[in-house]
C-alpha cells in the first residue's frame, strides 16, 4: 500500500530542498518561484502540461549548461549545488535518465553501462541488463547507436543508472517513446530503486507514471500549483489540466491555499 | 639480432605471439627485408628486397577461399630508418581473402614507412584488408600509404586502416578506387592524433559501373596542437550508383581540423549523400556521462573512444 503524504520515518528529513527557485529565458520566468521537498526512499511526480517547468526543474537540477544561471538555491543533504558541476553532484548520487538518451556510435553497451558504474564487474553489468528486462549476452556487445530503438536506449540509460548506485534518480518523461511492454520494465526498476532506499522524481504527465509515485507536485507555467496524494493531483490534472489544453494559464482560485 | 628474434620483436611489439597455426598463411617484413614466409593454397606471394625497398605482389587465385586471415606484419624496431614497399595484389574472379595487416614502429624517432599498393579485385571476388598501426610514443613516424584500386563487376573491397597505440606523427593517405558494376567499396580511417601530429587523408571514389556502391568514413579525433585535413572525394557516374561520405572530426585544446567532401553525380539515376562534423563532443553525450559521474576529460576520452572504435557504424 502506497503512502500518500510524504514519510520522515526514523526523523530524516528532505533529501533535495529547491527554494524559491527562478530561471528565467528572456522575458519569461520558465521556473517562478518554486520551493518543493523531497524525501529520502520515496517516489515523487512532477506532474504539468507541456512548458510547465517540470523538464527545466530536472535539468536545473543536475545542473545541465544551460540551467546554472537560477536565483534560490537547491540543496542536497543540506548542501548547496549552486557551484558544482554536473560530474560533481553525480559524485553527490544524483543522476537523470533523459527524456530521449543520447547515442553514442561505436561506443558498446558494456563501455556504457560500466562508465558509471559503482561495480564494474561482469556480474554487475549483467544484472543491471536484466533488471531492465534486456539479455546481456544480446546487449553488452552492441553499440549505443542508431540501431537501438528509443525503447532500447531509454532501458540501457537506466541500466546505467542502477549500476551507479545512485541515491536520487531523476527521469524525464520515463514513458516517452516505448511501448507497454518496456514501460513495465520501467516501472519495475523504479520499484526496485525504491526498495533499495532511491529517492527517485518522475518528470511526467502521464497518468500511468504518476500512479507509480507515492507523492505528487504539480507544475502549471514555472509555478508550483497542487501538492499532495496521488489521489488528489490525478483528479485534479485529469478534470482541469487536460480539459484546458494545456495552456499554462491556470485559475488562480484552484491552487493550493498554502501555495498561494 | 636473428631473423627469428627480430619476427618474436615484431610480433611483441604489437602484443602477439609469432603465429604458429599452419592454416595461417604469413609474410613478416622488418625494413626492406623480408624475415618469414608462409603460404597456404590458393595464395601465391612474392617478396623481393632490394636496398630501395620491397617490391611485393599478391595474388589469390580465381575462386580460392583463403579461410583464414592472412597475417602481414610489417615493422621496424629501431628509432629511425625507411621501410618502402611496393605491394601489387591481385584477386581473381570469385575468390575470397582477408589480410590483417600490422604495421609497428613502436621507437620511432625518425622512420618513414611508404607503401604504394596497386590492387585489381575480379569479378564477383572479395578483398578485405585491415590496416592496424602501432607507433611509438614520441610521434617520430611518417606513414605514406598509397593506393588504388580496380574492382570488377560484383567485387567487393573493404579497408580499415586503425592507429592502436602511440602518437599518429605524420600520416599521409592518399587512396583512389574505381568501381564497377554492382561492386561494394569501404574505406575507413579511425585515428587520434595529439601533439604536433599530423594527419592528411585523401581518398577518391568513383562509383563507375551500374548499382556500385561505395562509403568513405573518416574518424579522427585531434587533441593538443595536432592537425587534420579530410578530403573525400565520392563520383557517382552510373546509374543505380549509391554513395555516402561521413566525417567526423572531434577538435580539442587547439587542434584544428578541415573537412572537405566532394560530391560529384554524372547521372540523374545515382544518389550520393556526404555527412561532415567537425568540432566538440556533442554536449548530450557528454552531460549524459557527466551525470553518471565521470569528469570532463573522462567523458570526452569515452566518446572519442567510441568514435574511434571498430563498432562505429557510418550513417550511410
Amino acid at each position: 500500500m502506497k503512502s500518500n503524504e510524504p514519510s520522515f520515518a526514523g526523523g530524516e528529513g528532505p533529501i533535495l530542498q529547491v527554494e524559491g527557485l527562478v530561471l528565467e529565458r528572456g522575458e519569461k520566468r520558465v521556473l517562478d518561484d518554486l520551493t518543493l521537498e523531497f524525501w529520502p526512499g520515496q517516489v515523487h511526480a512532477v506532474v504539468g502540461p507541456n512548458g510547465a517547468g517540470k523538464t527545466t526543474l530536472a535539468a536545473t537540477i543536475m545542473g545541465l549548461s544551460d540551467y546554472t544561471a537560477f536565483q534560490g538555491d537547491i540543496r542536497f543533504d543540506g548542501e548547496s549545488l549552486r557551484n558544482l558541476s554536473i560530474d560533481q553532484r553525480a559524485g553527490r548520487g544524483i543522476t537523470l535518465a533523459w527524456q530521449e538518451p543520447a547515442r553514442f556510435e561505436g561506443l558498446t553497451v558494456r563501455s556504457f553501462v560500466g562508465a558509471g558504474a559503482r561495480d564494474r564487474s561482469e556480474a554487475r553489468l549483467r544484472d543491471a541488463l536484466q533488471r531492465v528486462g534486456l539479455d546481456p549476452e544480446e546487449y553488452l556487445g552492441r553499440a549505443v547507436d542508431r540501431t537501438l530503438s528509443g525503447g532500447e536506449r531509454k532501458r540501457i540509460e537506466l541500466a546505467s543508472i542502477l549500476a551507479m548506485e545512485p541515491r536520487l534518480v531523476l527521469m524525464d518523461e520515463p514513458d516517452s517513446g516505448i511501448d507497454v511492454e518496456a514501460l513495465n520494465r520501467i516501472f519495475d526498476a523504479i520499484r526496485h530503486l525504491k526498495d533499495r532506499g532511491v529517492t527517485v522524481l518522475l518528470i511526467t504527465h502521464s497518468l500511468a507514471v504518476l500512479r507509480q509515485a507515492d507523492h505528487a507536485f504539480l507544475l502549471c507555467a514555472g509555478k508550483l500549483w497542487k501538492k499532495g496524494s496521488i489521489e488528489k493531483i490525478e483528479t485534479f490534472f485529469g478534470d482541469s489540466c487536460v480539459p484546458c489544453g494545456h495552456r499554462n494559464e491556470p485559475d488562480r482560485s484552484e491552487r493550493d491555499a498554502d501555495l498561494k | 639480432m636473428g631473423k627469428q628474434d627480430l619476427i618474436e620483436a615484431l610480433y611483441g611489439s604489437l602484443g602477439e605471439s609469432c603465429v604458429t597455426d599452419p592454416e595461417v598463411a604469413h609474410v613478416e617484413i622488418h625494413g626492406n627485408e623480408v624475415l618469414g614466409l608462409h603460404l597456404v593454397s590458393g595464395l601465391e606471394v612474392e617478396a623481393d628486397s632490394r636496398p630501395e625497398g620491397i617490391e611485393v605482389e599478391i595474388r589469390v587465385r580465381a575462386g580460392a577461399r583463403i579461410e583464414k586471415p592472412v597475417r602481414i606484419c610489417f615493422g621496424l624496431m629501431p628509432e629511425s630508418g625507411m621501410q618502402r614497399i611496393s605491394m601489387r595484389t591481385r584477386v581473381a574472379e570469385e575468390a575470397r581473402v582477408a589480410i590483417l595487416a600490422s604495421c609497428t614502429f613502436p621507437n620511432a624517432l625518425d622512420v618513414l614507412h611508404e607503401m604504394e599498393a596497386d590492387i585489381e579485385i575480379g569479378t564477383g571476388a572479395e578483398y578485405l584488408y585491415l590496416e592496424r598501426h602501432v607507433h611509438g610514443p614520441e610521434g617520430g613516424v611518417r606513414v605514406i600509404p598509397k593506393a588504388t584500386v580496380n574492382l570488377g563487376e560484383g567485387a567487393r573491397f573493404r579497408t580499415d586502416f586503425e592507429l592502436l597505440r602511440g602518437r599518429a606523427g605524420d600520416i599521409d593517405i592518399d587512396y583512389g578506387a574505381t568501381c564497377g558494376a554492382h561492386s561494394v567499396l569501404e574505406l575507413a580511417a579511425r585515428i587520434s592524433a595529439r601533439g604536433d601530429d599530423r594527419i592528411r587523408i585523401h581518398e577518391k571514389a568513383e562509383l563507375a559501373g551500374e548499382a556500385a556502391r561505395g562509403v568513405l568514413t573518416t574518424n579522427i579525433a585531434v587533441r593538443e596542437q595536432a592537425t587534420a585535413e579530410i578530403k573525400n572525394t565520392m563520383i557517382a557516374s552510373a546509374a543505380y550508383a549509391r554513395g555516402h561520405v561521413d566525417c567526423k572530426e572531434i577538435i580539442r585544446d587547439q587542434a584544428v581540423a578541415h573537412a572537405i567532401p566532394i560530391v560529384e553525380v554524372r547521372h540523374p539515376q545515382a544518389h550520393v549523400t556526404h555527412e561532415a562534423a567537425i568540432g566538440s563532443v556533442d554536449s548530450k553525450q557528454l552531460e549524459t556521462l557527466m551525470s553518471r559521474g565521470l569528469d570532463e576529460d573522462q567523458a570526452t576520452d569515452l566518446i572519442i573512444e567510441g568514435l574511434l572504435s571498430p563498432a562505429y557504424r557510418s550513417q550511410g
